[in-house]
């Protein structure tokens, strides 16, 4: 047992202090929704405790008025806090778009990260302060969830599909990460470190951390050594589709739906690639699934991520010979 | 008291000498005897869950030092989930004194399929047997929630037969609530209109719905689950293309609305104590009626909220909040409509009232932290925290829970014909209420500073407040045994009670306690609305 006793978790992040407000004065709306209650109840228990010459005559039985006022008036004091919350709450599922992008592999019991530069580290995270850090999660086991207290932002890692958080840590320091979601035998040990550094401690962490090339070129070379360039290279268009400029735009799939391309649809194209063939190509690509790791993967969709800046070409696949 | 008012002395045999063999009660389908086969059951049981809760609070008290390995430990929750949820908490009123007091609440003999009842409790054992097996071989490591894919590709304790268990207990609660709801539909006396029946019977008239609706869906995700695990159909597995979230979906489709199988009977065993306490009619009876109804429909359509970090949908997160708040206004309803009829009233301080106090600051306390988890940016934060674990168990603990002690409480002397220490009684009920807030109270503070729920290792800093909440849990620990104590001696040296000691309104208080095998000499017709208090007769354990 150490000396303090904490009794609010420091904030590190401007969502942290929002959330914070928001605790504090719906808490405060409880508590006076409350206290007539409690107040009432311990007056009226009193006062008309049996024995007591209180004035008992004219009893009330019921009053369409009193009970609609306190059904409407509670709720529409709280409707307003539930917009509030709905909006920092949907605010979290739209990365700003020039997020630094880590992913992120949950395993029984451990976090991998690995930055854009393709530096690696696990159960610690370094990121910069004041710079918008996206997380691309997914799990190879059980489902685990990603919870930084300090930042008040929480989200299950899934397997089989990525999901995504997103934060801005304005406050220099070391805060605690832990694994919120149940996910077998040594869970509460499932915990890491959140470093938030200044951006030059950052820029000297990422030069000392090295990594071994950064994600995208790593990316590159598995994407030419599984043979992925054969048919999505620019110049052979005719089997497959072209991958420049696809990513986080929306793509035609046969049958008529239309996707916007993310971690998730390349990840799902790769492992099982006939399940939404691009419009205008036949299921030709095998599946990759056991032939490519989970590292393999992240590295993919990196790469492919960084084919999406550039222009698409003019797709002849798009509109099939016919 | 002298004798029941207006009515010549019942000489009947009560239900309780009506055959003393075990035979009499393991084949009986009086109604009442197969509550007390309940009541002994759910007990048992109680005590089970409440070995592991002991063993939870006793390891957390240091952060490192354990006395349990984080497999045992992470055993022990589970199986205090699964016990205390299951076997206790969702048959506890209902199939007690739902079973005891519905027929005679409504002028009835028994239920309206008495074998079919005691078929219920069957199953129950049935179930219970196999939890206690799943008890001696070791237990099971999933957490009560099940969640996959951890349960059916990578836990290794006995998740098969802990499904299996609570399949099987399934099926007791759909019998019984089919029993519940044409019982009320069709053997109401005459004059006993809807507009009459007491709110317990309303409310577990809505339980029952719940019942009947919800449980099948946990059976069909259990029986999937199974399948999943020992045939890896892939139907919850990812790396066969099936979805580990359809689980969560369809495991809270029920488990959501299973928390108001446990609540709302707790509510209506409290609309009949403060109105008994208070010797008034109840007020906004059909307010309240109707609020046990709108909390049956609307808490079948809120089960996403507990899934706002799980990779749901955002917009369905933000519909799945709105009605969350939707469903928090029929409860509010009630616990104004309780603090109204306490208004001029002429109160009596019983444990029954102490009980149905405890209730309303407990469930209070537990439904407006709801409400702060309903607040979709708050969830995201304690989500999975402590501050979770403190709001259900004040809903779960602090509201069924009391409910059930207060529903003893009150109808004790009619079930066993002995009145008890009311002494006793009320000092049960303050223990229960200050142990059960030293205990949880601190587990809301600890969620908000991002305590984990089932973390077995903790950091350092925490451990006050798990200290705080180990030595509240002991209290609450001698306050749940104290009625034990005297209850059970009050069935030997307890005065006999009357047919009405606590001078309240009721059919089930115009029989003799206890009643005899067919409750009423001659079916009774009703005349006057629920509650018509003043009653006359005021007596012995009616003194305030």
């Amino acid at each position: 047992m150490n000396g303090h006793l904490p009794f609010w978790p420091v904030a590190a992040s401007e969502h942290a202090a929002k959330v914070d407000a928001l605790t504090f004065w719906f808490t405060l709306l409880i508590v006076a929704l409350t206290a007539p209650v409690f107040i009432l109840i311990t007056v009226f228990a009193f006062r008309y405790r049996r024995g007591s010459g209180a004035d008992r005559t004219h009893r009330p039985s019921g009053n369409v008025l009193v009970e609609t006022s306190w059904m409407v008036i509670p709720f529409l004091l709280a409707l307003g806090f539930f917009a509030y919350a709905a909006k920092l709450y949907l605010d979290l599922g739209q990365p700003p778009a020039n997020s630094i992008v880590i992913d992120v592999v949950a395993k029984q019991w451990m976090w991998k990260f690995e930055h854009p530069g393709g530096q690696r580290e696990i159960d610690d995270l370094h990121v910069p302060a004041g710079r918008d850090v996206r997380l691309s999660m997914i799990s190879q086991d059980v489902i685990h969830s990603f919870f930084v207290p300090a930042l008040r932002i929480k989200q299950d890692v899934l397997p089989g599909r990525y999901t995504s958080l997103w934060f801005n840590a304005d406050r220099p320091g070391v805060y605690d990460l832990r694994c919120a979601q149940f996910c077998g035998m040594d869970h509460s040990l499932m915990i890491g470190r959140l470093v938030v550094l200044s951006p030059a401690q950052y820029a000297s962490w990422l030069a000392e951390a090295g990594g071994s090339g950064d994600l995208t070129s790593q990316g590159k070379a598995s994407f030419d050594r599984l043979g992925c360039s054969g048919c999505h290279a620019p110049q052979s268009q005719l089997r497959a589709p072209s991958l420049q400029g696809i990513y986080g735009r929306p793509a035609p799939l046969e049958g008529g739906r239309v996707v916007i391309v993310d971690d998730q649809y390349l990840r799902d194209s790769i492992l099982d690639p006939s399940r939404d063939v691009a419009a205008g190509y036949q299921p030709v690509m095998p599946t990759y699934a056991g032939e490519v790791s989970q590292d393999d993967l992240a590295k993919l969709v990196a790469y492919i991520r960084s084919l999406g800046d550039e222009p698409a070409p003019a797709n002849p696949g798009r509109e099939p010979p016919s | 008291m002298t004798a029941a008012p207006l009515m010549s002395p019942d000489e009947r045999v009560s239900y309780l000498a009506a055959g003393s063999t075990l035979r009499s009660w393991l084949l009986t389908t009086d109604h009442k005897r197969i509550a007390i086969l309940y009541l002994i059951s759910i007990t048992g049981f109680f005590f089970v869950g409440g070995a592991a809760a002991g063993l939870i609070r006793l390891d957390l008290i240091s952060p490192t030092h354990k006395l349990l390995t984080n497999e045992g430990y992470n055993r022990a929750f589970t199986m205090h989930g699964v016990v205390m949820v299951w076997f206790f908490l969702i048959p506890s009123i209902p199939a007690t004194f739902g079973n005891f007091l519905i027929p005679l609440m409504i002028g009835a003999k028994d239920l309206a399929f008495p074998r079919l009842n005691l078929l219920s409790w069957y199953i129950y054992v049935i179930g219970g047997c196999v939890t206690i097996y799943v008890l001696i071989v070791g237990g099971v490591d999933t957490g009560w929630t099940f969640y996959t894919p951890l349960s059916t590709m990578f836990a290794n304790g006995h998740v098969v037969a802990a499904a299996a268990a609570v399949f099987i207990v399934g099926f007791s609660s759909i019998l019984t609530g089919l029993n519940f709801i044409v019982t009320v539909h069709k053997l109401r006396a005459p004059g006993m209109t809807w507009g009459r029946l007491p709110i317990f019977v309303w409310s577990h008239y809505a339980t029952s719905l719940i019942l009947v609706l919800a449980t099948p869906v946990l059976a069909v995700t259990l029986a999937l689950l199974s399948a999943d695990r020992l045939f890896h159909l892939g139907i919850f597995d990812p790396s066969l293309g099936g979805d580990p979230l359809l689980f969560q979906h369809m495991f809270w489709f029920y488990s959501h609305p299973a928390v108001y199988i446990m609540i709302l009977p707790a509510m209506g065993v409290v609309s009949e104590l403060v109105s008994a306490s208070a010797h008034k009619r109840l007020y906004g009876y059909w307010f309240v009626a109707s609020a046990s109804l709108a909390i049956a429909a609307v808490g079948f359509l809120v089960w996403g909220h507990h899934m706002f970090v799980s990779g749901q949908s955002r917009y369905a997160g933000v519909i799945f909040s709105f009605l969350s708040l939707v469903v928090a206004v029929p409860s509010a309803v009630k616990v104004y409509n309780w603090t109204a009829t306490l208004y001029k009233g002429d109160i009596t301080f019983g444990p029954p009232f102490l009980f149905a106090m405890a209730f309303i600051g407990l469930f209070t306390i537990g439904g407006l932290t709801g409400l702060m988890l309903a607040m979709l940016a708050v969830d995201v934060h304690v989500h999975d925290t402590y501050f979770v674990i403190a709001h259900f168990h004040y809903i779960m603990v602090g509201g069924a829970v009391s409910g059930f002690f207060g529903a003893l409480h009150f109808w004790w002397p009619k079930i066993t014909g002995r009145l008890y220490s009311l002494v006793w009684g009320r000092i049960a009920a303050i223990l229960i209420f200050a142990g059960f807030n030293l205990t949880f109270f601190p587990q809301f503070i600890l969620g908000y500073l991002g305590m984990p729920r089932r973390y077995h290792v903790y950091p350092p800093e925490f451990q006050v407040y798990h200290v705080l909440s180990s030595a509240g849990a002991s209290i609450l620990a001698v306050a749940y045994l104290l009625p034990f104590i005297y209850l059970i001696h009050s069935l030997r040296h307890g005065a006999p009670a009357s047919p009405n000691p606590w001078g309240a309104a009721g059919l089930e208080w115009t029989t003799p306690s206890p009643p005899p095998k067919d409750n009423f000499r001659t079916t009774p017709t009703v005349t006057k609305e629920a509650y018509a208090y003043p009653v006359a007769a005021t007596d012995e354990a009616d003194d305030g």
